[in-house]
């Protein structure tokens, strides 16, 4: 919208000053002041953020480019922390503060970029299945009757199955159909589409059981009786009061999909190993566990807890603080 | 029995109850400085439109009001013993047993998933020392009495088997089963059918005298006053703004308020092309105006209405917080 | 159903005939094959007839059930009619098809809900709310014209145009019933059907609002279709007046005839059950029975099971629309001259105790 000047009121804001009204509006609610208000919630958002910073500035403030095969060195491999003594004798180095696995990756900047792979991942696949859930959930329950009937069937049928199973059914059918070289380029976005798949169902059945209940009152009849034209209406009028739980799902469904991710890589099946998530770190690690060089498992480990732990606590108090809101 | 045959003994007495609630940003005062009686087997009508604070009245005196909100000051007396002071399980056995509740909906008053009659038992075992036999025979009789048709058949129906007028009147059941003193009924026949709500009105007014009870109305509908009550106590944002005989403040109302309200129903036969209008609106609880909260809308305002808020008033043996009827000090309301 | 009107057919703005809705109610399709369940079909509205003249409100009245709010959003075009039809300024509406057809006859029909709280977009900002017909009908080019005439509106239906910027949580319940007539203003329509537009509200508001609907109406020449359970209400602000009961229109015809001469049965109890403000001391007579369900409405007349006057040509055979003074009524009694003079509130309940 334009800017408008309409002497003597101004009756409709321009674009730049409603932005700041919305704003300030948010900072002034209620749903602003239950978030300073909860310790939790705020070291929560703080740790997010901290993580989500590392993971995209990873590649300029990582200590060692680790994706760069060329510049590892074998005889580095398996050296532990800074200030630790393994069993045998060999103690860590500041050149490797975290230590190193087994192909001589420095373990902190392989996790800032396995991080940023697990991020990427859970990230994209989160938004594909909230805007494919999204949209049918919203069509499903604006539209009703057998269409509705018969996607809401789908969507039951889906959610009898794991999403691990999902994801890898996927996968494997991606496996078996593509010839070799294609697939592993393409591993990535086949993770991202199957990790979305096993997701876009909690969104659907969420949004469409609030389209439901909106389609019911007034001011989406009001609009029919005006004559807007349904796409309208879904777009202009639903969608804007469906989005709240679709932000706390969102929320959850990011902690799921990293999990889910790191599952698929730690059974081998997830990103290449070329450029390490998260998960497969910690499968590298894995079999390194028993005899005594536990810093290749435990701190990939400890990330990926923190980052599902801190996401999962945020989406918690959003699905709480936009519960009562009446308003 | 004749509210006159009491010899109009005070059986409720608020004075000065004030309700609080404490938001973020302020407190609230949703109840300011209320005080009124109500005598052995009348009935009192506690009118107001929405935002005036009757039912949170209502709820202060049952001792159900709802946490942040809470009672700043004042005393709410039954029987000359203070109840508003009294801890949980004290005010709970007082609540079954000596004051009745009547509220809006039906529906979610009784428990979708107990029959009628084990919910009407159980409120006469707890407080009454019957014999399951003797509470059953008693609930069927109750259920009889409401006008409830083969009541030994519905007393083992559940709620939803009863239309909305029946379920009002298994709530009424509920509220007269141990015998109260007192009925506190918030908008009991809002939800109705303006047919069934005469015969609702009908049934509680009749039951009561017959009980001997007496009965708090809470409601917005000046029409169930007219029939029902005796005396009755306009509300105007958390304060009283008139309370008298009911023909009187009906037919001769004082308060502006009382007097612009009247003038804005409707009634059929009288062909008034325009409806008497209070311009503006009730102000909200973070709004209310310095002195007399009517006085912006008031179109008989004067300069101390501004700035000084009117105590009751006699005049006529009605009460008005007016200052058009200053100088006559309230009678005093405590005759225990 | 009958065709002889008092109002002459030509001055209709809205004329509906022999109007019926049916809802589907039936449990579904595995309950009702397993537990051998028959359908179930509610009849909301069952065969109303009635003519609208253009500047002039007419209302329907009746309690719960009776299809009220159905007829109202049969006659916008919310819901498809199972039978009958619905003319607006001569165009049968089941004649529009598309989107694109409808549009010129949507412009001129509005309506106003009941809930002032659910029949505005929370989250949409009031001066968007009110230019969305003009948006949706391209009256006018440009925002700046379009914020011009929202303030217009806004000023017409007296809030002030700065109010235009808030949400609708700021507003009071009576605020928002005059936000929702300033959109239903906003596309210069002719036909207003107002759904119970002040049972939610404080009475002192309601007769603000009620004022205002009036003024409007003169100022620009509205029609409204009223719907209330409100009698007085009704009396106010009618020209004519139907009941309805259980989907049927049983009774209509000029206000102060209606209300001073009602006759039929249904008519005369639901007047004898209004409150008595007037504190005449005449004891509220009840009304016996509830109302039935509509999902299986009693044979014949649907009335006779509370009716005092009914016989077994009422219990086999619904009566039709007959003429009475200033409209119809639709009574076997009335018919076969077996009514009573009203004679004052207490009448037909002493016959109904007699009987």
């Amino acid at each position: 919208m334009s800017s408008i000047v309409v002497a003597p009121n101004e009756i409709v804001l321009p674009l730049g000053k409603r932005v700041r009204d919305s704003l300030r509006r948010f900072f002034a609610g209620d749903l602003f002041h239950s978030f300073r208000r909860s310790p939790v919630t705020v070291a929560a958002f703080i740790v997010t953020v901290l993580l989500f910073a590392v993971a995209l500035l990873a590649s300029w403030i990582a200590p060692h480019d680790t994706a760069n095969l060329s510049t590892l060195i074998l005889s580095d491999a398996r050296l532990p922390p800074w200030g630790v003594t393994d069993a045998v004798g060999t103690s860590g180095a500041s050149k490797f503060v975290l230590g190193t696995d087994d192909q001589g990756r420095d373990m902190l900047s392989a996790m800032m970029f396995g991080l940023q792979i697990s991020l990427a991942v859970g990230f994209a696949s989160v938004i594909l299945a909230a805007v494919f859930g999204t949209a049918l959930g919203l069509f499903s329950g604006y539209v009703g009757g057998p269409i509705d009937s018969l996607i809401m069937r789908i969507a039951d049928v889906q959610l009898t199955f794991p999403a691990i199973l999902i994801a890898l059914m996927i996968d494997g059918i991606a496996a078996g159909v593509l010839p070799r070289g294609l697939h592993d380029e393409v591993k990535v976005y086949v993770l991202v589409l199957a990790i979305a798949a096993s997701q876009w169902v909690h969104f659907a059945r969420t949004v469409r059981g609030s389209t439901l209940v909106e389609k019911g009152k007034e001011y989406v009849q009001a609009a029919r009786v005006i004559g807007v034209h349904p796409v309208r209406i879904m777009l202009r009028h639903v969608l804007p009061n469906v989005m709240g739980p679709v932000l706390v799902i969102g929320t959850l469904s990011l902690a799921i999909a990293v999990l889910t991710e790191a599952t698929l890589s730690f059974l081998g099946v997830g990103v290449p190993v070329t450029r390490p998530s998260l998960g497969t770190l910690i499968r590298i690690g894995q079999q390194y566990l028993f005899s005594g060089e536990w810093w290749m498992t435990i701190f990939p480990s400890v990330v990926l807890v923190v980052l599902v732990l801190a996401v999962n606590l945020l989406g918690d108090w959003l699905r709480d603080a936009l519960n009562p809101k009446l308003r | 029995m004749d509210p006159a045959a009491y010899g109009n003994r005070p059986l409720l007495v608020v004075r000065d109850l004030r309700i609080e609630f404490p938001t973020r940003r302020a407190t609230l005062v949703a109840v300011d400085g209320v005080s009124f009686h109500i005598d052995e087997g009348e009935v009192l009508g506690v009118v107001g439109e929405s935002g005036a604070g009757k039912s949170l009245t209502g709820a202060a005196i049952i001792g159900l009001l709802e946490p942040p909100g809470r009672i700043a000051a004042g005393s709410v007396t039954l029987a000359g013993r203070r109840i508003d002071n009294l801890p949980y399980e004290e005010m709970r056995r007082i609540r079954g047993s000596q004051i009745g509740m009547v509220f809006q909906d039906p529906l979610t008053s009784l428990n979708p998933l107990y029959t009628v009659g084990r919910q009407l038992i159980e409120t006469l075992q707890t407080h009454l020392d019957l014999s399951q036999q003797a509470a059953r025979a008693r609930a069927i009789e109750l259920l009889g009495e409401v006008g409830i048709p083969s009541p030994q058949l519905r007393v083992d129906q559940y709620p939803h088997e009863f239309s909305g007028g029946m379920r009002q009147r298994v709530v009424i059941a509920l509220a007269l089963c141990v015998n109260p003193r007192l009925i506190i009924a918030d908008e009991p026949t809002t939800a109705l059918d303006v047919s069934i709500q005469a015969q609702i009105i009908t049934l509680l007014k009749r039951l009561c005298r017959e009980h001997g009870a007496a009965v708090m109305l809470i409601t917005h509908d000046m029409g169930v006053i007219a029939e029902t009550a005796d005396r009755v106590a306009v509300m105007y944002a958390g304060r009283i703004a008139e309370v008298g005989r009911v023909d009187q403040v009906i037919k001769r109302a004082r308060h502006p308020y009382t007097d612009g309200l009247m003038g804005s129903i409707p009634k059929v036969g009288t062909d008034a092309d325009r409806l008497t209008q209070i311009e503006g609106s009730m102000p909200r609880l973070t709004e209310i105006p310095a002195g007399c909260a009517f006085h912006p809308r008031c179109p008989k305002v004067f300069e101390r209405c501004t700035h000084e808020r009117p105590d009751l008033a006699s005049v006529d043996g009605a009460q008005v917080a007016c200052w058009l009827y200053a100088g006559a000090p309230a009678e005093a309301i405590d005759r225990v | 159903m009958s065709e002889s009107v008092a109002v002459p057919p030509a001055g209709a703005l809205v004329r509906a005939r022999d109007l019926a809705k049916t809802f589907d109610v039936s449990p579904p399709w595995l309950a009702r094959v397993l537990g051998r369940a028959p359908r179930a079909v509610l009849t909301a509205v069952d065969g109303v007839s009635f003519d609208i003249p253009p500047g002039r409100t007419f209302s329907l009245v009746g309690e719960s059930g009776c299809g009220k709010s159905t007829v109202a959003r049969l006659v916008v075009r919310l819901y498809e009619p199972t039978r009958g039809r619905v003319e607006f300024d001569g165009i049968d509406l089941a004649t529009l098809g598309s989107r694109a057809a409808m549009a010129p006859v949507r412009r001129r029909i509005q309506m106003i809900f009941q809930d002032p709280y659910a029949s505005l977009n929370p989250r949409w900002r009031v001066a968007d709310i009110v230019a969305e017909p003009i948006r949706t009908h391209r009256l006018l080019e440009g925002d700046a014209a379009i914020a011009r005439r929202v303030g217009e509106l806004l000023e017409q239906v007296r809030l002030s145009p700065v109010d235009g910027e808030k949400f609708p949580h700021e507003f009071s319940g009576g605020q928002r019933q005059r936000i929702s007539i300033a959109r239903a203003l906003a596309s210069n329509p002719d036909f207003l059907v107002c759904d119970e537009p002040t049972s939610a509200l404080d009475v002192s508001v309601q007769a603000q609002i009620l004022n205002l609907m009036r003024d409007l109406q003169r100022e620009m020449g509205l029609t409204y279709l009223f719907i209330s359970h409100d009698l007085a209400v009704v009396y106010h602000i009618s020209d004519t007046v139907g009941v309805m009961y259980l989907g049927r229109l049983v009774e209509w015809a000029a206000a102060r005839s209606l209300f001073h001469r009602p006759q039929h049965p249904y008519t005369r109890m639901l007047l004898d059950a209004i409150p008595d403000l007037e504190m005449t001391g005449k004891a509220r007579q009840a009304v016996a029975g509830e109302v039935p369900s509509p999902i299986h409405p009693p044979s014949g007349c649907h009335f006779h099971p509370r009716c005092p006057l009914a016989n077994a040509r009422c219990r086999a055979e619904a009566p039709r629309p007959r003429p009475r003074e200033g409209g119809e009524v639709a009574c076997h009694a009335v018919e076969e001259g077996r009514l009573p003079e009203r004679g004052g509130r207490a009448t037909v309940a002493a016959e109904f105790q007699a009987s």
